[in-house]
């Protein structure tokens, strides 16, 4: 590291270092009001709607081949949806590629529906304006693992590399900032404002944040899928935005599933 | 005509919950959109709902109410297999009806 | 074409044409789902103040309901964009329940007229632009009673 980065890095230091203080000494009370305000309001949740636009999506005709998804296999075979995220990513034999749910559906779409992959990846998440089909999608599958126990295996010689390219990635500091995913997710009891942050190295708190993703974030207004989590990460970080469904991006979301695994699923979740 | 509603009912103890998530953008008339546009109110104003053609809950609702309106409430009566009816007009007069039937 | 309608009408309502509009509705009664709503009370939903909005629901002086009506709110909104607000009674023959925030724009946020064998039990979720109080007004007996209750409005962690 050179004089400059050291430079950089000292104000960042300071920073955590009062952030971390602030939260172990007081105000743990506030910790359990914003607890019982989540819980106030996780009756009644707006991703509802996304999941049943993903579902009307998954059995509508569409594309140039006129198919619905329905004969899309997402790992338990052609058209199970029950249970398959507590599975992925996982490794297929036909793509002979490790995929995440987002990936694995724009194979689908691709191959059954011959909808071209660039205009997928063009819209890969919703806005405000427009809803995104891959993504609400995406919501409808991972409802359909609610309460079952996340299992995400590493068995093949390509997932565990995918693990271990994950967690490589999650721990490596680069950027402007020189900033890691472990800079703010590797520590535990500090926060950024009024946010508890997860040291996603604790199974519990892996747990606890895999089993809420995607999310209907209330401060958009928009359901936000995982892929869409990872971006924002990246964004925040200054880090080069990810290429959608990219390898990079998948090998990440294997490191976090499988830190999260015996954790039941309860997503979609309901985020601030 | 706005788009379908999440409506949940179930009686217990003589007492039927009504649980609503409406799809609707509440916007206050008062937020600018990424261009800086003012973006126009638009929101529900009333929402009414009837069992067997009888009004158990009348609403109004301003510009406070949020994005994708939730209510919950109470009547007692009701029975499993029953019907009933959630509809709400906006401020551009469009409006919604959607039918659920009473869980036990 | 529809698209076109809905552009046409927020034009109308932007020049204030949609007022009318929304008259015609009112004085029909009657939408195109065939039922009927009462009008909605443009005045009381356009208060800025307290004083103004009670005027417009008709309340002379509340009476406190501070052991009378079981406000429900979060002390602190992790977002202010959704604050859920339970209003309870136990008063007999609530026939009204109402929300304000006394901080946003326009106070009023929502009214609610129950028909007799409807609970006094009412949740929903309001919008709140900063740390405010939640008002509630209960109607009961032909009275009026008002509790409120203080929300704390945080900023959010990362970015949006």
């Amino acid at each position: 590291m050179n004089n400059s980065n050291v430079i950089k890095l000292i104000p960042l230091l300071v920073l955590a270092t009062s952030c971390a203080a602030t939260a172990a000494e007081s105000e743990i009370s506030d910790s359990d009001r914003i607890a019982q305000y989540r819980e106030m309001i996780s009756d009644g949740n707006p991703a509802d709607f996304d999941e049943m636009r993903g579902e009307a999506l998954w059995k509508t005709v569409a594309g140039p081949k006129q198919a619905s998804l329905e004969k899309c296999d997402l790992g338990k075979g052609a058209g199970v949806v029950k249970g398959v995220y507590t599975e992925l990513p996982r490794y297929f034999k036909d793509t002979g590629k490790v995929q995440d749910l987002e990936s694995r559906l724009l194979t689908c779409m691709t191959t059954l529906q011959g909808i071209p992959e660039e205009e997928i990846a063009a819209k890969p998440f919703a806005s405000e304006k427009k809803a995104s089909d891959i993504s609400s999608l995406a919501t409808y599958v991972v409802g359909q693992s609610k309460g079952i126990k996340m299992a995400v295996s590493t068995k093949h010689p390509q997932a565990k590399e995918a693990y271990e390219i994950g967690k490589r990635i999650f721990n490596y500091r680069a950027g402007p900032y020189d900033f890691a995913c472990s800079t703010c997710h590797a520590t535990s009891n500090v926060r950024i404002r009024m946010q508890d942050l997860p040291n996603l190295n604790v199974r519990k708190d892996a747990q606890a944040a895999y089993a809420n993703w995607p999310a209907y974030r209330v401060s958009q207004g928009l359901t936000r899928s995982f892929q869409w989590r990872l971006n924002d990460c990246f964004r925040q970080q200054r880090f080069p935005e990810p290429k959608f469904a990219s390898e990079a991006t998948v090998a990440l979301t294997m490191f976090l599933a499988v830190s999260a695994n015996g954790g039941e699923y309860a997503g979609p979740g309901l985020k601030r | 005509m706005g788009n379908p509603m999440k409506i949940r009912a179930a009686v217990k103890d003589g007492v039927t919950e009504v649980k609503i998530l409406m799809q609707h953008e509440m916007e206050t008339g008062l937020r600018k959109d990424a261009d800086g546009t003012l973006v126009p109110a638009w929101f529900i104003t009333e929402v009414k709902a009837q069992y067997q053609g009888r009004t158990v809950l009348e609403t109004q609702f301003g510009q406070s109410i949020s994005k994708n309106p939730y209510l919950l409430f109470r009547f007692k009566g009701g029975a499993a297999g029953e019907k009933i009816t959630v509809s709400w007009v906006d401020n551009k007069g469009d409006t919604r009806s959607d039918e659920v039937t009473i869980a036990a | 074409m529809n698209m076109e309608i809905n552009l046409q009408r927020r034009k109308a309502l932007k020049t204030g044409g949609g007022v009318g509009l929304l008259a015609l509705f009112g004085a029909l009664g009657l939408l195109q789902s065939g039922v009927a709503f009462a009008e909605w009370n443009k005045t009381a939903f356009s208060a800025k103040t307290m004083d103004d909005a009670l005027n417009a629901l008709g309340v002379i002086v509340p009476e406190n309901g501070a052991a009378s009506i079981q406000l429900t709110v979060p002390e602190i909104a992790e977002n202010g964009a959704v604050v859920p607000v339970t209003v309870a009674s136990t008063l007999a023959d609530v026939e009204q329940i109402t929300i304000f925030v006394d901080k946003n724009p326009s106070v009023l946020a929502a009214n609610f007229t129950l028909p007799q064998g409807t609970e006094a039990y009412i949740t929903t979720r309001v919008k709140m632009g900063q740390t405010a109080n939640v008002i509630a007004l209960v109607k009961a007996g032909g009275k009026f009673y008002r509790t409120s209750k203080e929300v704390k409005v945080t900023a959010g962690g990362c970015g949006g």
